[in-house]
């Protein structure tokens, strides 16, 4: 018996033939390799800039990671398990409200506030996709958008927790992260940037990632080859609800005030993030982190154009679901074979 | 009437069809043979506009119509009973007729004349085209066909799946449709059936033509060879 | 009697979600899309009223005359040169062409028109009622509900009675031998969103009339449109007057209760019926 080891360290035992090819199962590339190098000088840069940058720096790029948060979350949840939801900014909205009410009423600290916002919007994400999950495809979207809207009207009916004006984060409460507050939340911000790209990545190499990816390729197929598709997409509506939850909580306490409308807006948290992720590449790990940094420098270039600058953004997100439905990455990657982060597992034959 | 000339087709990477070229005259009846997967479906959808080609691969009429789509070649006069019949679940059995007749040429065929023709389908008229046995809905299909006056019926493979005696039932039709001038070309897997109501045969083999001929007059033993391409 | 007066308020004002339930239930029946800028496009339609009374001093009624056919060409040219290209197996490309053209609607009437809110006067009439025993009925909420019904029966006439509402359900049923009918695809989506858009523009002049509208109000009545839709069940029109109907009582019941849950309460609602009766009231055995 042959026995070799492919790139992954596994035995592989292959029995001995006339003429057996010889293989070897890949997953980096050159252009890999130079991903990976160029996000460790990015961390490297990140990790240490609140020893060089200004407050007003730091507080961009806070708003920086979670957007791209938010975005790896869409993608995973969209690209990959196929769920197009419209509704997301119920759990940022639901993680901001938590928040303010662990933190106010209940006396957590700010930052354990935020943990557990997250994993009590979880534990309330069930419930919800097993409403919404009787629904498919478009209306499944838009079925996610009047869960929250109802979370929103629900919210601002409630005297207690500010109505339709909303509440400011007390400052006692503020006061609770110290002398170091932007620090603390900065490298929050940072820490949940490297979680969603790091767990998105972990996770998408690992057998349930492959199984989602069948799932997203063909239901049927995946579901024939023993994929347990309805597990798997429930428990990615409610891993990406969860982390949004801690997103949307971790915003709020930096803005340091919430209301209904900011909470819930359709156009921050859902809009601004699916355009994000449709002309960054959607179902691409890479695709989301060049859309927020092209929003982010579109928006510092045309900050005083406010609607135009929706109508271009939309415009642009429409022209490529037309022309070029997978995105500026996605089109790299389809024409250049280029990935940054080592996905795709390659059988080379020697 | 109608001429093919370097037919070629491709599915993806899969070419279906080589250089077809034949020859139809106005008021015959030919028949495509060959096994499965030798491409005579292919060659029906491609006359039916359901697969694009050049424009003089196909001249009807002298109008080269080739790259036109199906819904315009239905307005020329080519009208294709499609395989697996494909009736409109949501219609009735007379809507499924009716549907036919959405772009129809002058012509004689109506319902009552399909109701004549078929009588089974008049008593059926009010069902779901899908709730019927297979050789109604075939009824229904080739009613359908005829309910826009064509000048050329393509049939695809109409006695797949169907009892022998339903088979001939159908046939029996045949020669009605014809008395109108309708030209008639029709694929069969079944070579007797084939033969015996055609004029002429065209055998495919392999996305080619392997063998063309008067049916009666080849031998069997010549078209077994050009069948199985042995 | 209040309840009862509450209830009837409810059922009119029905009539008014199932002509905005209407065209979303006919675009997704005869080809599978769900036009997310549908109630965009509804304020679209009442900004396009608003434009035609200042500027021909026509009554918001008679501005139907101009609206209605407007709406119907930019349908029709709208399915054909843009949505027509994002139909086929993927959903995602209807779904995200149509929720970046909701963005881009709303923010360039915002840019057109600003934000203010607007509402069209019809005069008297947007006060008259009739009395119906001891009853008090606003004579416009009753315009609306017989419109609703007149036109859910106009549709279904259209729909099985006549040769394109054959060619509407043969298409829908399957596409590839649609074409073998001498159908064309392309055309018959363009007359079918032109249709829907006839609908939504005379929804929106109603609406216009009575109550304000602005920029911002088109998601809501896309979603009063979907409750509508998935409440009455898929498929049926009739299905959608109910569902319509369902969701105007909810939300009259609910701002009886209090002001504030008047919309709160139709998505209570319509999630609890999701719950129970995942396929709506009235679903069409075949889909």
């Amino acid at each position: 018996m042959n026995s070799m080891t492919n790139n992954v360290g596994h035995q592989l035992e292959v029995a001995d033939a006339q003429a057996a090819p010889s293989f070897v199962v890949q997953r980096s590339t050159r252009s890999s390799i130079v991903g990976l190098l160029l996000m460790t000088i990015a961390l490297t840069i990140l990790l240490s800039a609140p020893a060089w940058a200004e407050r007003a720096t730091l507080r961009v790029i806070v708003e920086f990671t979670c957007y791209l948060a938010l975005a790896q979350m869409w993608n995973l949840l969209a690209g990959y398990a196929g769920l197009v939801s419209v509704g997301q900014q119920a759990f940022v909205g639901l993680g901001g409200y938590l928040l303010f009410i662990l933190a106010t009423k209940f006396g957590l600290h700010p930052m354990a506030a935020v943990v557990m916002a997250g994993v009590v919007v979880g534990i309330l994400a069930i419930p919800t996709a097993l409403i919404v999950f009787r629904l498919a495809g478009a209306y499944f979207a838009i079925g996610t958008w009047v869960v929250a809207e109802a979370f929103r009207l629900g919210i601002a009916q409630s005297a207690a927790l500010g109505g339709g004006s909303g509440q400011s984060l007390p400052v006692a409460v503020v006061k609770q992260l110290g002398p170091h507050r932007e620090a603390i939340i900065y490298y929050a911000g940072v820490s949940l940037l490297v979680a969603a790209v790091l767990g998105s990545f972990l996770f998408l190499r690992s057998r349930q990632g492959l199984a989602l990816t069948a799932v997203r390729d063909s239901v049927t197929a995946a579901g024939s080859l023993g994929v347990n598709t309805y597990r798997i997409k429930l428990m990615i509506y409610v891993a990406t609800a969860a982390f949004t939850a801690l997103i949307g909580a971790l915003l709020f306490l930096q803005k340091l005030r919430i209301s209904p409308d900011a909470a819930f807006s359709l156009q921050d948290w859902t809009a601004v993030v699916i355009f994000i992720v449709i002309i960054g590449g959607i179902g691409t790990l890479e695709g989301p982190i060049i859309g927020t940094l092209l929003y982010f420098a579109l928006r510092g270039a045309l900050a005083e154009y406010g609607t135009l600058y929706m109508i271009l953004l939309g415009a642009v997100a429409v022209g490529m679901m037309l022309w070029a439905p997978k995105g500026i990455w996605g089109t790299v990657q389809e024409k250049l074979g280029w990935q940054l982060l080592p996905m795709r597992r390659r059988l080379i034959i020697h | 009437m109608l001429t093919i000339k370097n037919l070629s087709a491709r599915y993806g990477d899969f070419q279906a069809l080589f250089d077809i070229s034949l020859e139809l005259q106005q008021g015959e009846t030919v028949a495509i043979i060959g096994s499965n997967g030798a491409g005579k479906s292919t060659f029906l959808r491609s006359l039916a506009g359901l697969i694009r080609n050049a424009p003089d691969a196909i001249v009807f009429n002298g109008a080269a119509v080739g790259d036109k789509p199906a819904n315009q070649i239905l307005s020329s006069g080519i009208a294709l009973v499609p395989e697996g019949r494909r009736l409109f679940p949501s219609l009735s059995v007379e809507e499924n007729l009716r549907i036919g007749a959405y772009r129809k040429r002058p012509g004689n065929w109506s319902l009552e004349r399909i109701y004549e023709l078929f009588p089974v389908l008049e008593k059926l008229r009010k069902r779901p085209g899908t709730a019927l046995s297979g050789g109604q809905q075939q009824m229904v299909a080739i009613g359908r066909a005829l309910m826009s006056n064509p000048q050329l019926l393509l049939c695809d493979e109409i006695s797949l799946g169907l009892a022998p005696t339903t088979i001939k039932d159908i046939y029996a039709a045949l020669p009605s449709i014809k008395a109108d001038g309708t030209t008639v070309m029709l694929v069969e897997q079944d070579i007797n059936q084939a033969l015996a109501v055609s004029d002429r045969f065209y055998c495919f083999q392999e996305g080619r033509v392997s063998l063309t001929g008067k049916s009666g007059e080849v031998g069997m033993d010549q078209i077994k060879t050009a069948y199985f391409g042995v | 009697m209040d309840w009862i007066n509450t209830v009837l308020q409810g059922v009119l004002l029905g009539g008014l979600y199932a002509m905005f339930a209407v065209g979303l239930s006919l675009i997704f029946g005869v080809m599978r899309l769900v036009n997310i800028a549908h109630g965009d496009f509804i304020v679209l339609a009442s900004y396009l009223a608003l434009v035609v009374v200042s500027h021909f001093g026509l009554s918001p009624l008679a501005s139907l005359a101009v609206v209605v056919p407007i709406m119907f060409i930019l349908g029709y040219v709208l399915q054909r040169v843009l949505l027509n290209r994002t139909l086929g197996n993927d959903i995602l490309p209807p779904l995200l062409v149509t929720f970046g053209l909701s963005i881009i609607l709303q923010n360039g009437l915002m840019q057109v028109f600003s934000a203010d809110s607007q509402k069209l006067s019809q005069g008297e009439l947007e006060v008259a009622s009739v009395s119906m025993g001891s009853l008090s009925v606003g004579v416009m909420p009753l315009i609306v509900f017989c419109t609703a019904v007149v036109i859910i029966g106009g549709l279904q006439l259209l729909f099985y009675k006549s040769s394109i509402g054959r060619a509407f359900r043969g298409t829908s049923d399957d596409q590839h031998t649609a074409q073998l009918m001498g159908i064309n695809n392309a055309r018959i989506f363009g007359i079918a969103m032109a249709l829907a858009m006839a609908v939504v523009s005379i929804a929106a002049v109603f609406l216009s009339i009575r109550t304000s509208f602005d920029p911002t109000v088109g998601p809501a009545r896309l979603l009063y449109g979907f409750e509508a839709v998935i409440i009455g069940g898929l498929g049926s029109l009739w299905g959608t007057l109910a569902g319509g109907v369902i969701l105007g009582v909810a939300q009259a019941v609910g701002a009886k209760i209090d002001p504030g849950w008047q919309i709160l309460a139709g998505h209570l609602v319509f999630l609890a019926i999701l719950v129970v009766r995942p396929r709506g009231l009235f679903p069409r055995s075949v889909d």
